[in-house]
């Protein structure tokens, strides 16, 4: 090739694009095409969603009564371990780095694929057999230990199918590493000329901080599991106290991943909600060194906070002031990112299509979450409400709250680019709005009944709980027609929505500078990069008067 | 019982919880009321098109001022660390003349034994304004013993003594939940706590059914279990003295000094070679299996009643 077809001076033979590039099944279950592996995880986190709600859904059904009147406790116990299991580790895990992250990371870094396309392709087949052996523990008669899989209960008293559950779980571990591994060689080696560490996109700098933790974090669960298997099945003593083991020692292996998990699944929402905030506002990123600064803050003192989840387990007191001190550490970056999107909406030119309200709803529940963790940090307040609704509603504020937001954000915003076609924005904006309201409805009345001391995992309970169970009930139902209805509107849009351009908001991005949908190799000339993400307005100046269209012309060629 | 919106204050230790909490909960508020009010006025202000001033960046809009904010919320966050800590730590250590109550948890029932051996199954009396200290155990998996109204909650571990203490401030009955999940029927694992005037107490006591009190009961367990065939003073068989043991540094063979607490005199029963004492043979066969939890409290409790009072033999 010349010099001027690189540089895209010269016309190119028409091609079809990576949508219509082979369509035999074989060619898509064969494909190697980062763009098309998104789309599978898509469509499998897909179907792990649906059913990990399914379950939920059975559940909030049950605690309409105190008393329970659809089922039993053991059934109870199953459906809450296999929604979280199938909710954590086969849906919020994988939801945006796999998805997204694996459509968008190439793109945004101007590179033809990710580092190792097969492995890629591997850790999707591994997705697949871990998500066999966990559907299969379900079916054969579910699993009751929790997504935890607390010892000695889990290693010696559970009569379900543990194993086949820790196995899947296992086994989708390898599938995180890979695809951590993956995407940092990506990082590291497929950068186009001039896309320097602090040109990146911050989307790109949160699925990197997310895939360290995955390859450092993700074996220590490999282990933990492993040891409750062998335990459980090999009879070998590790967490029996009787035969010189300790049930402690599970709770630290599992923790010392299963917080750096929790990062796993908000960091990438932080990247998403960070590309779509300065689009709709015109304006640049507010402190985009600190974003970046603030993630590989989160990703590093991740590790060391686990002990807060431990303060009523036993731990030595000291080691409780010291996690509860990194707790409150770890705190701050999160309100520096908080405090940077609301900055960067300071004289913009803000416009509320479906994709800002879905970031801004990410926003708020995220702030909400996060204030709530402050008190999970404090010692005295959670020995109070840890273990009780207080901290269920915690959790599902930062990972449901506003991981799923900035899922559908993301969603929204690259739909165009992903499937070349328009959905309807009206309908996206009510679902956007309805998912907000929902949510709150559903998790706000936890706080509440956790703090008033209703215990979380509990089949029946106390009477006077009842009409904050009433109310997350009712909120549920709201919250399910909003997650349905995209379904609904996006499946709709792929046969009859609009063609889309090649950049439909007016967004700066490499991503947006290639067709929609992207040829197989994503870009029919070599990108350069001169500039800073997020250039929607010269330097030291706040988004123009003029129309955003016209600020940014020269990015849409 | 609960009020809809009110959990009731019912120990000393909650007053100084719900204090952090209502701290917490203000800051929270206000959190929220500026982050949520600065993203409304800026979304109306300077929505697309509106005639609101854009321009130049105000000069002090810059590195500074985020270094500024972060400070602030350091420095906030340090401050919260500290007074939450503060209370954590004086509340940490059960004062040292409190009533010592026994619990032990199984799946799924709490039973509780108090010191002259009157015993409870899912229910826990307790006198009004003072210190009472829980020695718990767990047969089998791990429990939590939660006391919302108390603001008070300690996993129960197999394996390991944990303990709690409180001082109730209300009389009345108060829910005693399960809160780690333990299996089928983890959520009917609730019992109640009734604190009473201690005179209504003390009446409670006698008239609960004639029990052995635990030291008693350990004592005849020590000549049953064969403890006595070694320990005791007439023995010929060369194994340390117990009375006067509880609460001493002891000498071990390996060089170590351990205190003889309960978790020493459990180890010591069931995995007896793991501390041997300096100048004895590791001859005591283990007791594992042979002992229930229950029986362990109560051995103990004899052993420290050993040391209590000169040993009548």
């Amino acid at each position: 090739m010349t010099d001027s077809l690189l540089a895209g001076e010269l016309p190119l033979p028409p091609r079809p694009d990576y949508l219509r590039h082979g369509s035999t099944v074989w060619s898509w279950l064969s494909t190697t095409d980062h763009k098309r592996i998104a789309i599978l995880y898509a469509v499998t986190i897909t179907i792990f969603f649906f059913l990990g709600g399914a379950a939920i859904t059975a559940v909030r059904l049950e605690l309409f009564q105190p008393n329970g009147w659809l089922m039993t406790s053991d059934s109870y116990n199953k459906l809450f371990s296999f929604h979280g299991i199938i909710m954590v580790w086969f849906f919020l895990v994988p939801s945006i780095p796999n998805t997204l992250g694996n459509f968008l990371l190439p793109l945004m870094i101007g590179a033809p694929d990710v580092a190792f396309p097969r492995l890629n392709l591997f850790s999707w087949y591994l997705t697949i057999a871990a998500g066999a052996f966990t559907v299969y523990a379900l079916v054969a008669g579910g699993v009751d230990t929790g997504w935890t899989f607390y010892t000695p209960y889990s290693s010696m008293f559970s009569n379900t199918h543990v194993f086949a559950a820790a196995a899947g779980v296992f086994v989708v571990g390898f599938a995180s590493i890979a695809t951590g591994v993956n995407f940092i060689a990506t990082t590291h080696m497929l950068r186009a000329p001039g896309m320097t560490w602090f040109r990146l996109p911050l989307f790109v700098w949160a699925i990197y901080a997310t895939s360290l933790i995955m390859v450092l974090a993700t074996p220590v669960l490999a282990i933990s599991l492993l040891l409750v298997i062998a335990e459980r099945v090999f009879g070998l003593p590790i967490f029996d106290p009787a035969r010189g083991g300790d049930p402690i020692l599970f709770q630290h292996l599992f923790w010392f991943y299963s917080h750096p998990a929790v990062y796993i699944m908000v960091l990438p929402a932080m990247g998403v909600v960070s590309e779509i905030i300065p689009c709709f506002a015109r304006r640049r990123i507010f402190g985009y060194d600190f974003m970046v600064y603030a993630m590989l803050a989160i990703a590093g003192i991740g590790f060391f906070v686990w002990g807060h989840h431990m303060f009523v387990s036993g731990q030595s007191p000291l080691a409780s002031l010291v996690f509860s001190f990194l707790s409150f550490i770890i705190a701050v970056p999160s309100a520096i990112k908080v405090f940077n999107w609301t900055a960067s909406l300071y004289r913009g030119q803000i416009s509320f299509e479906s994709p800002m309200l879905y970031a801004l709803g990410f926003v708020g529940l995220f702030t909400t979450g996060g204030l709530s963790g402050l008190f999970l940090a404090s010692i005295p307040v959670d020995v109070h409400v840890t273990d009780t609704y207080f901290v269920v509603a915690h959790f599902h504020y930062i990972m449901v709250g506003g991981s799923v937001s900035a899922f559908f954000a993301g969603m929204h915003f690259w739909w165009p680019k992903v499937t070349g076609r328009r959905y309807p924005e009206s309908w996206a904006k009510f679902a956007a709005i309805l998912m907000y309201a929902g949510f709150n409805m559903t998790f706000l009345p936890q706080f509440f009944a956790g703090y008033l001391g209703m215990p979380r995992r509990y089949h029946t309970y106390p009477a006077e709980f009842q009409i904050y169970n009433v109310m997350s009930s009712a909120g549920a139902a709201v919250l399910a027609i909003a997650y349905l209805l995209p379904l609904f509107y996006l499946t709709w849009s792929l046969f009859y929505g609009g063609k889309a351009g090649r950049n439909p908001f007016g967004a700066t991005g490499l991503e947006w500078t290639t067709s929609s949908p992207p040829p197989p190799k994503n870009f029919d000339w070599q990108p350069r990069i001169d500039r800073a993400p997020y250039d929607y307005h010269a330097e030291g100046i706040s988004a123009g008067t003029d129309p955003p269209e016209m600020q940014n012309a020269k990015e849409t060629q | 019982m609960n009020s809809l919106f009110n959990l009731p204050e019912a120990s000393t230790h909650a007053v100084t919880v719900d204090h952090i909490f209502y701290l917490l909960l203000a800051l929270s508020g206000a959190t929220v009321v500026l982050v949520f009010g600065l993203i409304l006025l800026f979304a109306v202000r300077y929505r697309r098109g509106s005639k609101a001033k854009r321009g130049p960046m105000p000069e002090f809009l810059g590195r500074e001022f985020e270094i500024g904010w972060t400070l602030a919320t350091l420095l906030t966050f340090a401050f919260l660390f500290w007074w939450a800590s503060s209370a954590d730590l004086s509340s940490l250590a059960a004062p040292p003349h409190a009533l010592e109550i026994h619990v032990v948890s199984k799946q799924w029932m709490w039973k509780t034994q108090h010191a002259n051996g009157a015993r409870e199954i899912n229910a826990l009396h307790v006198p009004l304004h003072e210190p009472v200290h829980l020695l718990m155990s767990s047969q089998d998996v791990i429990h939590s013993f939660y006391a919302p109204a108390f603001r008070v909650k300690q996993d129960v571990v197999p394996g390991r003594d944990t303990d709690i203490w409180f001082e109730a401030s209300k009389t009345g009955t108060f829910p005693l939940l399960c809160a780690e999940y333990c299996g089928t029927n983890h959520s009917a694992m609730r019992g109640e706590i009734v604190v009473m005037q201690p005179e209504d107490y003390a009446k409670w006591l006698t008239r609960q059914p004639e029990g052995d009190d635990l030291a008693h009961e350990g004592a005849k367990l020590f000549v049953s279990q064969g403890c006595s065939g070694c320990h005791a003073t007439s023995s010929n068989v060369h194994a340390p003295r117990l009375a006067g043991l509880y609460g001493r540094a002891v000498q071990l063979a390996d060089g170590r000094t351990v205190t003889a607490d309960d978790a020493y005199l459990r180890d010591s029963i069931l995995q007896p070679k793991r501390d041997v004492v300096a100048g004895f043979e590791p001859i005591m066969p283990s007791f594992k299996g042979l002992l229930d939890d229950g029986e362990i409290q109560s051995l103990t409790a004899y052993i420290r009643s050993l040391g209590e009072e000169p040993p009548n033999d």
